[in-house]
């Protein structure tokens, strides 16, 4: 069977719902104290960690439609992107807002400290160009320059699970665990790799 | 309600439904037999009760797992070491706590600790000392005179709350003991009970640390009169996501010191190894005195977001003081030593 436009819109919509219920659930949570009673490292690692998961699901996109032979799922990838994009402002917004309480010289001198948030913004401002740069009218003026930029992306999921990894204290089998899937995502893909980098 | 909400189109929207179509209330709340009834119960058996909890416990209050019993004790002095400070509410006490044994999150102690058993309890003073002393359960609240103490607490993770404590000095019970010339530290140790404490059992629900949780303290550190073993907060017993039915609070240093249930608490002649300073000694030292100059390698310590009342927007921040704003009580154990290197 190959899909069609119909299925495609059907299978967005059932992403815009599966990426937005874990939102509708920690507004939830956080309301009803089940997020703790101080829900702030919840919900920076909660959203983070909805990043992550949000970038390795849009990097199994490409290895499946080529191995199922069906490219219109290659369309779904922009409003996954957006989804990455869209959990790690929250992320970030979280941890300015909640965790820093807006003391601004504190975030900047923290990033440029700490290894881990350098990493970690590195990802976010790559995350950010790639977000913007996503309407198809931007796509067109940029010409071959696009897939250039948009090759970042790969740049971006090294960078993400290394930034999850410094960051923790000593549980370091979750962010071991996302290490080894980003790496067979990648691995998946690597004569494309070869390719980009090696020109 | 109207069902347009695009102009032109008056079709229902297929996932709007009639409220005779919402499950009724008493079906809702016996979801759980439903859900046995369906023969689904092995499926949430076989999921982690956390995990249960979340998927679950999320739109009820009904919650079918009991709550541990705190009992009201009575105390016979009552100081405020912190100030004109906001104590910080039970509720966030309680449910926002560091206690590996029960599972990493914030939120994982309150969740998964309320079963647990403090009675019998057996708390051990020996080592380095003339009588060494077996203390039960109840020879915390009936042979120990309680006072009440109201200390900041600080992580080293950069919050920070306050809380009014119940217990007495350690200094008490050592010198009960009677300690030796020989002794130049005191060890303590957290019971270790895997069926109890999944963190134990689990390595991914215990976050890497090798158990049990062991801590360390001078002896000029542990007489200090500061220096308090806990039994009760907010005037009741200590929930067992706070240490019950013992524990160490040590103010002036970060709260990983400050060791939770605590079974074992020996003199020695030699420092004693510590938990986190064995997993990682570049970010964790023996002393771990509240110091603002030393930076924890990945986040400063500089200042701290203070939980009081009010909710996710009404934290603060607020500057991070030497021994917590404890200096006058302790500077002085530290003369002469460089906290630069000795953090």
């Amino acid at each position: 069977m190959r899909l069609t436009n119909k299925h495609l819109f059907l299978l967005k919509a059932f992403m815009h719902w599966a990426a937005l219920v874990p939102i509708v659930y920690l507004v939830l949570a956080v309301m009803t104290d089940e997020a703790g009673g101080d829900p702030v490292q919840y919900i920076i690692h909660y959203t983070g960690i909805g990043a992550l998961n949000t970038l390795l699901i849009m990097l199994c996109i490409s290895p499946i439609a080529k191995r199922f032979k069906q490219g219109v799922l290659v369309q779904t990838r922009r409003l996954i992107g957006l989804y990455v994009f869209a959990y790690a402002t929250l992320h970030l917004a979280a941890f300015i807002s909640l965790d820093l309480l807006f003391e601004w010289s504190l975030f900047f001198t923290e990033t440029v400290k700490r290894p881990y948030i350098l990493v970690g913004m590195l990802a976010y401002l790559l995350l950010f160009a790639l977000a913007i740069t996503s309407l198809n009218s931007i796509k067109r003026n940029m010409g071959k320059r696009w897939q250039k930029l948009h090759n970042s992306v790969y740049v971006v999921a090294l960078l993400v699970p290394l930034h999850f990894i410094w960051s923790v204290k000593s549980e370091i089998i979750e962010p071991s665990i996302y290490i080894a899937l980003t790496a067979l995502l990648l691995w998946a893909r690597k004569d494309q790799l070869k390719r980009i980098f090696s020109r | 309600m109207s069902n347009k909400f695009t102009k032109g189109l008056l079709r229902k929207i297929p996932w709007h439904i009639n409220d005779s179509e919402v499950t009724p209330e008493a079906v809702f709340k016996d979801r759980r037999n439903i859900v046995k009834a369906l023969g689904l119960g092995a499926v949430g058996a076989s999921m982690p009760s956390a995990a249960q909890a979340d998927i679950f416990d999320l739109f009820s209050k009904d919650k079918e797992k009991k709550n541990f019993v705190t009992q009201p004790l009575a105390f016979t002095k009552d100081t405020n070491y912190a100030n004109d400070e906001i104590v910080t509410p039970y509720n966030k006490v309680t449910t926002h706590n560091n206690f590996y044994e029960f599972g990493t999150s914030k939120k994982a102690p309150a969740q998964n600790s309320q079963e647990f058993q403090v009675e019998p309890w057996s708390l051990v003073i020996d080592g380095e000392v003339e009588r060494p002393i077996t203390l039960g359960y109840d020879d915390f609240t009936k042979l120990m005179e309680l006072e009440q103490r109201t200390y900041r607490m600080r992580c080293v993770e950069a919050w920070s709350m306050v809380i009014p404590w119940l217990g007495f000095p350690l200094a008490t019970l050592l010198k009960r003991a009677g300690v030796t010339s020989k002794g130049k530290y005191v060890a303590f140790e957290t019971l270790h009970d895997p069926e109890q404490m999944p963190g134990q059992k689990n390595r991914f629900l215990g976050g890497g640390i090798h158990y049990p949780y062991v801590e360390g303290l001078t002896i000029a550190e542990a007489m200090n009169d500061l220096t308090f073993m806990a039994v009760g907060l907010y005037g009741k017993s200590l929930p067992p996501q706070n240490g019950a039915p013992i524990r160490l609070v040590v103010p002036w240093k970060y709260g990983f010191k400050s060791i939770k249930s605590v079974v074992r608490i020996r003199v020695t002649s030699q420092r004693p190894p510590t938990s986190w300073n064995q997993l990682a000694a570049n970010e964790y030292g023996f002393y771990a005195n509240v110091n603002p100059g030393v930076d924890h390698p990945r986040w400063s310590q500089a200042s701290e977001r203070r939980i009081a009342e009010g909710g996710l927007f009404s934290a603060k921040r607020i500057p991070t003081l030497p021994f917590n704003g404890y200096g006058d009580q302790v500077a002085d154990l530290y003369r002469g030593l460089d906290l630069r290197k000795n953090f």
